[in-house]
């Protein structure tokens, strides 16, 4: 006997293809210009499915490195690789950021929007199938707490619900790179919680590369630590290196916060020893 | 099998009673495979602590759904489609180009009723009349997405092009009423429009839509609009002796175009 089941979506082949690349974003030797001088300078980076925090001092190249690799900006020399596919001027950019999530420093709306009039506009822009949008936006704002506040004007909402649909709109076509950029400023406390539970979520089986300010967040949620400085990785490892760097430093409030600085502070003094 | 499962029988198997021998057990749901009405017993029979536990769920549930206002249907100040084709900040800029036009027919008009010969204004602009739409159709000044749009798999070429259609779709039909107003056929500057905004769009992925516009404009602007009005003639680009000039530009210009529409993903 036949039988039609109403499952509305079966699984893709695509989802259980094997992944044929080894990192999701491998850089060697990356090389990027934001203005006129490199920003990002001979940067060696291999990152994996997992949550990844991005430490570094303001000008360290932070937001450079995540426009670049949010297929924004384009390397002004070495090898950059996403998920597989190589970063070249030839390089059609459409199918790869299908797959990409970017929610940059700048988090720019239309106030007039309502937050799932925007989440559905941004999930037409990285193609996700139409019949698909309404489920994936649903998704979403449940995912970011923010589904009673679907019908809601953008303008109407307070900043820590701004960052939230921000990050709504960054995970709606279900990425397997997902990049933001400062998402816990203007967060509370209670909600960096929210976050970084959601944080560890998605970093099950997506790569998740979140810059921040806020060591805390990197200890508490990230599976390992980037630390940049003059655009290059100064220290890759996971956060329990960067607290037992702290036993031996002095500037900072945690453990963390200290190593830190005492990693700086280290790879300072390296440079200027050269 | 005829005979139905007694309500004793049904009742006991609802229960879970683990009395029932395991060749009744087998016989009563081989029959309720097989019978609908026995099914539709079994189903309103429920156990009471189960029907007790689906009235409270019920009640609960009414009341948070009732309590919860219905979303207000707002207007939409454009349909929710339409974002697919134009930025959703371009109705000031598309209003200002209106405005523009109707200027300049305003002027004609006035120069025409007293008789002057001064070449048509609105002849005279037509071909960078969408510039200012075309401009804000991918410019990180106006759109304050822009930084994420451009990082998505719609970005490029594609976008732009369907802004730039609306734009067209908009302004000619306005300058189509202004220059016939004026008694000036659209041969004249319909190609022209089409010629300078495919150039815009070229160099538009070199040097970004905005700067590409402006330039264009300047240059128009020195070459023919300042020329013409100081002279009091209509350039030799705008009269029909130039029209093959203008469709070989168009045709040249959307060939580069389409041979670096990949590029065109990176539009600054």
């Amino acid at each position: 006997m036949k039988r039609k089941y109403g499952m509305k979506k079966a699984i893709r082949a695509a989802s259980v293809a094997p992944t044929t690349h080894a990192w999701a974003i491998r850089a060697r030797d990356l090389r990027v210009r934001a203005g006129r001088h490199l920003a990002v300078n001979g940067l060696d980076l291999s990152l994996g499915v997992g949550v990844h925090g991005l430490l570094g001092p303001n000008g360290a190249g932070k937001t450079t490195l995540m426009r670049v690799l949010a297929t924004v900006l384009r390397p002004a020399g070495g090898d950059l690789e996403l998920l597989g596919h190589s970063i070249h001027r030839r390089l059609d950019l459409r199918t790869l950021r299908r797959s990409i999530g970017y929610l940059p420093q700048e988090f720019g709306f239309y106030g007039r929007f309502t937050v799932r009039e925007f989440i559905e506009y941004l999930a037409w822009l990285k193609e996700v199938p139409a019949r698909d949008v309404p489920d994936a936006v649903q998704r979403a704002l449940e995912r970011t707490r923010l589904a009673d506040r679907g019908n809601s004007r953008m303008k109407t909402l307070s900043g820590g619900m701004l960052r939230r649909a921000g990050i709504a709109q960054a995970i709606v076509n279900d990425p397997e790179i997902l990049l933001m950029d400062e998402p816990t400023v203007g967060l509370d406390p209670e909600q960096r919680m929210d976050f970084r539970s959601l944080l560890r979520e998605l970093g099950t089986h997506t790569c998740v590369l979140v810059s921040t300010h806020l060591v805390e967040d990197v200890v508490a949620a990230c599976t390992d630590v980037v630390l940049m400085d003059a655009g290059r990785v100064v220290f890759h490892g996971v956060p329990a290196d960067l607290v037992g760097a702290g036993q031996a430093g002095m500037v900072g409030d945690s453990s963390a916060e200290r190593g830190y600085t005492e990693l700086l502070r280290r790879h300072r003094a390296a440079e200027g020893a050269a | 099998m005829t005979a139905h499962i007694s309500t004793g029988l049904l009742g006991r198997y609802v229960g879970g009673d683990t009395g029932i021998a395991p060749d009744v057990l087998w016989a009563m749901e081989a029959h309720l495979e097989e019978c609908a009405a026995c099914r539709g017993r079994l189903a309103e029979m429920g156990d009471v602590d189960t029907a007790a536990l689906l009235a409270r769920v019920r009640t609960g549930l009414d009341a948070s759904v009732s309590a919860t206002a219905p979303a207000p249907v707002r207007r939409r100040w454009l349909p929710s489609r339409s974002t697919r084709w134009v930025t959703p900040v371009f109705v000031p800029w598309l209003a200002t180009t209106v405005l523009v036009v109707l200027v300049a027919l305003g002027f004609d008009l006035a120069a025409a009723a007293r008789g002057g010969a001064l070449p048509s204004l609105v002849v005279l602009l037509a071909p960078v009349a969408p510039f200012l739409g075309v401009a804000t159709a991918w410019t990180r000044r106006v759109d304050p997405a822009h930084e994420m749009v451009a990082a998505t798999a719609r970005a490029g070429l594609g976008l732009v092009l369907r802004r730039t259609l609306v734009v067209l779709v908009v302004v000619i039909p306005v300058l189509a009423a202004a220059g016939w107003l004026v008694g000036a056929s659209p041969a004249r500057w319909l190609l022209p429009c089409l010629a300078f905004t495919m150039c815009a769009l070229a160099l538009g992925e070199v040097v970004g839509l905005p700067r590409a516009t402006a330039g264009l404009a300047l240059l128009w602007a020195a070459v023919v609009i300042g020329p013409s009005i100081v002279t009091a003639r209509m350039s030799v680009l705008l009269t029909e002796a130039a029209l093959p000039g203008w469709a070989a530009l168009t045709v040249v210009v959307t060939l580069v175009l389409i041979a670096r529409r990949n590029s065109a993903a990176e539009l600054r």
